[in-house]
């Protein structure tokens, strides 16, 4: 299953600016990147060109896991501003 | 009426805080209800089904006027082995008027409880993110949103189970993976005949899967299937303590779980509607923070109010949130909202179902982690090769199989360990009943 068959069923209101915030000068040097296979939404994906963590907030499914599971404490994680995010209708 | 003259402000539209708000609006209390979604239920989701007994404490009215799904009637327990399975269910025929439980979908029953609350006399207020707490004097007295401020006597938080207003304050302990399990869930269409069919019912009837093993084996994690009237929820919730060991992302076990062979043709040809996740406390009696402090009490997930054993959590949430009301409505007459009041309502839910169930199972979670490999891999496995050996007809004598069967298992778990598992569950047991 792609993940992005799955999010396409979701409905969303996304924001234009990110409420997912991680230090990257922690993920630079972060060696296991739990973040990226412990999403439900795939939101990180580590860019080794731009040595950064890029974030699809648009994707988030607001659940927390990934605030969680850091072991760096690195995410600055917040909800959505209100009348943004996910709006489930049918879970 | 402006929310700065509330009596009560609760934070979250969910179970807990719409129990509140009921019960708050139903005293006579100002009750201003916040919830950030676009209306209550929008950001929630569970397996999931609610509890008659439990619900009906609340909601009298809610088996002829709420949406409902289907109405319980057959559970099933799944054991699945990687390609294998053992599937018992049991069917509780409708005895009454009423079912013992319904599947529902959040995002409409979240709703229906909110029109609930405001006919009894609250204000639900949604759209609205609550960013802080106003702490005065070491007492709690009110809200921040982005623009405005908010004043009240009481608060009641029912802000989830990532509860960051909790957190802000350092009104619990932060939380760790293994006190929580990540849950993912897929809603797929599947015409009502189809779903009759396939999972034996008669009309209306519904029926839950509570599914161990398969991708999950050796792993705390428990999959779940619901029908709903038209469609089918069907998910997993493991530990996000064991999923980050295992560095595969949830969505991949939950599709493994749907093409397992005891699973795939229950849901065959049915479409994706909708793809949720959640996280669900799992820390038990043992991580329930403080439950009041000046001012405010903490309800439902936000106070880690779940019991994994039975997979109940709406119920808890909806007693801790009437009790919190009862006790703020209490501290309203009394002029008094310090502690000392306030304490009342941890001492209702240690009178009730909900801290005397929590304490019984409070060594349940903890001994199934340490020995998920046991318990949700040996265990499932052996009983699946058991059966296999049980029904195969194969002209090898039966004696010499059984024999085989048995040498095999002790090679795997020896007896020292088969033994201390026993004392094990005997401990569990122990303290749930006695």
């Amino acid at each position: 299953m792609n993940i992005d068959n799955l999010l396409a069923k979701v409905k969303y209101k996304p924001d234009n600016q990110s409420h997912l915030l991680p230090d990257n000068n922690i993920c630079k040097t972060c060696n296991n990147r739990v973040c990226e296979y412990i999403c439900p939404a795939k939101v990180y994906e580590w860019n080794e060109e731009n040595k950064k963590l890029e974030v699809l907030f648009e994707n988030c499914l607001e659940c927390g896991a990934c605030k969680i599971s850091c072991p760096y404490k690195a995410i600055d994680w917040k909800y959505p501003k209100p009348n943004k995010g996910i709006t489930f209708k049918d879970s | 009426m402006h929310p700065t003259d509330a009596d009560i402000i609760i934070v979250g539209g969910g179970p807990a805080g719409m129990a509140a708000a009921i019960t708050a609006a139903k005293g006579g209390a100002k009750t201003v209800l916040l919830e950030r979604g676009d209306f209550c239920g929008t950001k929630n989701m569970f397996g999931g089904a609610i509890y008659t007994a439990p619900t009906l404490e609340i909601y009298p009215d809610f088996i002829q006027e709420a949406p409902l799904e289907r109405g319980l009637t057959r559970h099933s327990y799944a054991l699945l082995g990687k390609q294998d399975g053992t599937i018992i269910s049991y069917d509780n025929p409708k005895k009454s008027e009423y079912y013992d439980a319904y599947s529902v979908f959040r995002p409409k029953w979240d709703r229906w409880c909110a029109k609930k609350a405001e006919e009894a006399g609250a204000y639900i207020v949604p759209q609205i993110l609550v960013e802080d707490l106003i702490k005065e004097d070491r007492k709690f007295c009110g809200i921040k949103t982005k623009d405005e401020e908010y004043r009240a006597k009481v608060i009641i938080l029912a802000d989830g189970v990532n509860s960051l207003l909790a957190k802000k304050h350092n009104l619990r302990p932060d939380i760790k993976p293994e006190n929580v399990a990540l849950s993912v869930k897929q809603t797929l269409s599947l015409p009502k005949e189809k779903i009759e069919d396939r999972f034996n019912l008669a009309e209306t009837n519904g029926a839950v899967y509570t599914i161990m093993g398969g991708p999950m084996l050796e792993m705390t994690g428990l999959g779940f299937i619901y029908t709903n009237i038209d469609s089918i929820s069907i998910g997993l919730g493991i530990s996000l303590q064991d999923l980050n060991a295992a560095q595969k992302p949830p969505y991949e076990f939950l599709e493994e779980l749907k093409n397992h062979p005891s699973i795939k043709p229950l849901i065959k040809d049915a479409e994706i509607k909708e793809y949720s996740a959640h996280l669900i406390p799992e820390g038990g009696w043992k991580k329930i923070p403080k439950l009041y402090h000046d001012g405010l009490m903490i309800v439902g997930d936000a106070a880690m109010l779940v019991n994994n054993v039975h997979w109940e959590g709406t119920n808890l949430a909806m007693f801790s949130g009437k009790y919190a009301a009862m006790t703020a409505l209490e501290a309203i007459k009394k002029n008094d909202f310090s502690k000392n009041t306030l304490k009342l309502y941890k001492k209702m839910l240690e009178d009730s179902f909900v801290l005397k169930d929590l304490y019984s199972y409070r060594n349940v979670m903890n001994s199934i982690e340490n020995n998920s490999k046991a318990f949700l891999g040996y265990y499932p496995q052996k009983i699946n090769e058991f059966m296999e050996t049980f029904t195969a007809t194969d002209n090898i004598p039966k004696r010499e199989k059984y024999r085989k069967f048995i040498i095999k298992a002790l090679k795997e778990r020896n007896l020292i360990k088969l033994a201390s598992d026993g004392v094990k569950i005997a401990k569990i047991a122990g303290d749930a009943i006695l």
